[in-house]
């Protein structure tokens, strides 16, 4: 039987994956032609067995609301869930995510999505006194632990994650997305070899405006899982990837380490490099390597990171993964394949392979590139 | 002569066009509209068939291949002539990560930069001597655990680093030639530094009139500075790793 809830008895899987990202530092919005056709290059990566996207700025009529994307097995889980909506959150709009049935994605849950605020006299406020982020948080970690049959897969503003069992490129047919805009596009064609493919498994994995697409194996994971508990993070879905995006609203959202240091956290220096850093660099890269050891990521991965600024690329600290970046005006595109570039951007400006540990950062508004970077300029 | 349209054309059908057509007799084959098609001349023998390459091929691209040439107009991605035997892969633009992996002969000439891990488990044998020749700069772990075969860096564009990091570390045959000095301290001690002589320029020579000819680049160019080269200081670095001497 067709079940959402990751019941398989894995502790993580290895994916050779692909991935690649387009975003407009202008906010000029596209379709999701682009960014299938750009993905489908690398159709030879992935298996079939997942593919998916995420998008920002889709959502400009309920930018101040949550949209919420849930798959259920069943009714009787959306149900349950949407009880729990009922009582902790105004609900402005609610309806099933428009799907287009095609003959390469037969078998799928109910897809709905709801557009909602936590409500200012939600029950909770007996007890706590949380933001409405930390609160949703805290929903997204209730549902998906607790409400078998449902699960949360999109949860942030103005922005929303796709994604299924399926090429990407038909499941950007599913869900549409020529018919959906965005100034910001990422995408991921899975392989994994681990785990079953299942439709909570693809990428992007998403928490509020976070959102990861990633291709490689997090052998710390087991370590990252234990720090991420301690601060109530709870990893229902079983896969490294989940580890990453909550690593980053750990460290970005929580702990308020702006972007670039965070990244360092996730990659960084070994300490031979450190050693040889001067006075008060040296002191903060020893400083966070000692804090956040334990979120340290280990293993080969290239990942691209969408969040409601900007995104980032960056790959593992010896570059066992592939990663390519290219410029072509606003637009800046990331990609497991140069190919998958230049099918949707022929002739850009400029392409580099980023280097190892480094991260590709870009920034609405003001475009802001470190090609060599990431080590701040302190 | 043969030209094929790939546009769209999935690797499968476009390496079935390019087995018939060696098949067949034919000699030269322009390939147009490539965009990521993996496997591109793979396996295939015959020492005067000639395969032009217009567009971004995909990963893999002459691995084991045993007497052609691929010349790529373009940038190449990764894992450029894995475990080549004999022939020829010419990149007119940039090379991807982990060229010539476990190459055992043949030569692959790369104009621009080149990634992570060029010639990696390279090796040679007896008459069997694969060379690279890379005219920019490379990632780390270059020549990694290098076996065999000759891998020139150029350094063309006098970028400040161009050499990477972890540089010929476990290297135990072969040799590097430079043609810009490095700080040597900072690498493998598994390898040693010299000045190269006359004889290795007589050696280079003719490879490396052969990589300015593909490139339309004056034989002078590349020549006109002193060569250094690197060999290993062992042929077993790691026979007492896990043993006392």
């Amino acid at each position: 039987m067709f079940r959402i809830k990751n019941k398989f008895n894995a502790e993580r899987d290895i994916s050779g994956c692909g991935l690649c990202g387009i975003i407009n530092a202008k906010k000029i919005k596209t379709n999701g032609s682009d960014i299938k056709k750009s993905i489908s290059v690398e159709h030879d990566r992935g298996n079939g067995l997942g593919g998916g996207f995420a998008v920002y700025g889709n959502y400009p009529d309920y930018a101040e609301l949550y949209a919420f994307h849930i798959m259920y097995d069943n009714l009787s889980a959306k149900a349950d869930v949407e009880e729990y909506i009922k009582n902790n959150f105004i609900i402005e709009k609610e309806e099933p995510i428009p799907t287009f049935k095609t003959s390469k994605i037969y078998d799928h849950p109910y897809l709905h999505r709801y557009f909602i605020k936590p409500k200012s006299d939600r029950p909770d406020k007996l007890f706590h006194e949380l933001g409405d982020d930390d609160f949703v948080v805290n929903s997204v970690m209730l549902i998906n632990q607790n409400y078998d049959g449902a699960y949360v897969f999109s949860s942030g503003k103005n922005m929303g994650a796709f994604k299924g069992v399926g090429y990407p490129e038909d499941i950007a047919d599913f869900y549409k997305l020529e018919e959906i805009e965005g100034y910001m596009w990422t995408a991921h064609n899975r392989f994994p070899t681990n785990t079953p493919g299942w439709w909570g498994g693809a990428h992007p994995f998403t928490l509020l405006d976070w959102s990861i697409v990633h291709n490689g194996e997090i052998s710390s994971y087991g370590i990252n899982k234990r720090y991420l508990e301690m601060y109530k993070y709870n990893l229902a879905l079983k896969t490294d990837t989940e580890a990453i995006t909550y690593i980053l609203d750990l460290l970005i959202r929580r702990h308020k380490l702006p972007i670039s240091l965070a990244l360092t956290v996730l990659a960084s220096p070994f300490y031979q490099k450190i050693d040889k850093m001067d006075g008060e660099k040296k002191e903060l890269f020893t400083a966070l390597r000692q804090i956040y050891g334990s979120a340290l990521l280990n293993g080969p991965f290239a990942i691209v990171f969408g969040h409601s600024n900007g995104m980032v690329a960056m790959n593992d600290r010896i570059k066992l993964r592939p990663l390519v970046a290219a410029v072509m005006g606003d637009f800046t595109y990331v990609a497991s394949e140069e190919a998958a570039i230049r099918a949707v951007c022929p002739s850009p400006d400029i392409v580099w392979s980023p280097k190892a540990g480094e991260p590709v950062i870009v920034e609405f508004e003001e475009k802001n590139i470190h090609q060599k970077g990431g080590l701040l300029g302190l | 002569m043969i030209t094929i349209d790939a546009a769209g054309m999935h690797y499968k059908e476009l390496n079935r066009l390019i087995r018939e057509g060696i098949g067949k007799g034919i000699k030269k084959f322009f390939l147009e509209n490539i965009n990521g098609q993996y496997y591109i001349g793979d396996g295939i023998k015959g020492d005067d068939v000639v395969i032009n390459i217009n567009g971004t091929p995909g990963n893999d691209i002459g691995a084991f291949m045993d007497g052609p040439t691929l010349i790529v107009n373009n940038n190449a991605q990764d894992n450029i002539g894995n475990t080549m035997n004999a022939g020829k892969i010419i990149i007119k633009g940039d090379a991807g990560d982990v060229v010539g992996y476990g190459m055992r002969g043949g030569r692959i000439y790369i104009l621009g930069d080149a990634g992570y891990r060029v010639g990696i488990h390279m090796k040679g044998y007896n008459e069997q001597l694969p060379v690279i020749i890379i005219g920019g700069k490379v990632g780390s772990f270059f020549a990694e655990y290098m076996a065999g075969g000759i891998i020139v860096l150029l350094g063309l564009n006098d970028s400040d680093e161009f050499d990477g990091e972890y540089f010929a570390s476990g290297m135990h045959g072969g040799t590097i030639y430079l043609r810009k000095k490095i700080d040597f301290s900072k690498y493998s001690k598994d390898v040693e530094l010299y000045e190269a002589d006359e004889n290795d320029m007589i050696f280079l020579k003719k490879y490396l009139t052969e990589y300015a000819d593909s490139f339309n680049i004056p034989y002078e160019e590349i020549s006109g500075k002193p060569f250094y080269k690197i060999v290993p200081s062992s042929a077993r670095p790691y026979a007492h790793l896990y043993t006392s001497a």
